[in-house]
């Protein structure tokens, strides 16, 4: 049996699963940006938790998280900037409907 | 079984723990089965806020006023903008092939969450020896990054220059 850090991990795999299914089932792509946005938090909260409950606490997980926080920063405005361009090019935010590089 | 349950309800940051988590877990649920776009926003934004709780439970407040600015801030809205400047209100109808691929996916989710469980539930997590109680977290925080991790502090600043830049360039308008 593990200590408290196991509830904060269930709770990670948790929202990580919806994470993914959303990314995998949604029509939308602003969704599926959405969806990795809240697998990444997920991550973040794993690395929060093992920085306070784990075998070796210390500050560096909270440091890795704040990296982790600007990089997705980064990713969600480039895929908002690429879902414009392309909602531009061909009137869809469909992710089914883009498939130009398939044909 | 019920001493347990009691112990558990007597501890202040259980309660949090289990009211917070709630939050974050049906704002993520909601955000799913919402059918308006903009309602799924607006119920992540509640799951960010519930994280920034837990990472004030967690003793990284740094972390969770960051979290607060950076996701329920900043990406929300941003989010709000891609779906403003985008086309929203289609109707999604439901192919039976469509229904299948929904069957499927969640499947494999639930399997991959089945081994994920089993495999949280089997390692041991000792409790660390020492307490880390770090008074002030933000100067721990300041110190670290300018001394440990100043070289991956500039690198991530110059990645985050970069994309915001090529973000410019790719959403502006070509002239033709």
């Amino acid at each position: 049996m593990g200590g408290i850090v196991t509830s904060y991990l269930t709770l990670a795999a948790i929202l990580f699963s919806i994470g993914l299914y959303g990314a995998l089932t949604k029509k939308n792509a602003i969704i599926v940006l959405i969806s990795i946005e809240l697998m990444l938090n997920a991550v973040n909260l794993n690395l929060i938790a093992f920085s306070k409950w784990g075998i070796n606490p210390s500050i560096h997980g909270q440091i890795f998280s704040l990296f982790t926080i600007v990089v997705a920063a980064a990713e969600v405005a480039v895929g908002i900037a690429i879902l414009i361009a392309l909602y531009r090019n061909k009137a869809t935010t469909n992710v089914t409907e883009m498939d130009t590089l398939k044909r | 079984m019920w001493q347990n349950f009691a112990q558990f309800w007597s501890s202040g940051e259980n309660i949090a723990f289990f009211i917070l988590s709630v939050v974050i877990i049906s704002g993520a649920v909601l955000m799913l089965s919402f059918t308006k776009v903009v309602h799924m926003v607006t119920s992540l934004a509640f799951t960010f806020l519930g994280l920034a709780g837990l990472y004030v439970l967690l003793h990284a407040e740094f972390v969770a006023f960051v979290q607060v600015l950076v996701y329920a801030g900043a990406v929300t809205i941003l989010m709000i903008f891609g779906i403003m400047l985008t086309r929203h209100d289609v109707d999604q109808e439901e192919t039976s092939d469509r229904r299948l691929h929904h069957g499927l996916t969640l499947l494999g989710v639930l399997g991959f969450f089945g081994i994920m469980f089993y495999a949280i539930q089997q390692a041991r997590f000792p409790l660390p020896d020492h307490s880390a109680t770090i008074t002030d977290n933000t100067a721990a925080i300041g110190e670290r990054l300018f001394q440990l991790h100043v070289i991956p502090f500039e690198l991530v600043s110059v990645l985050l220059t970069v994309a915001f830049i090529g973000a410019i360039i790719v959403a502006k308008r070509e002239e033709d």
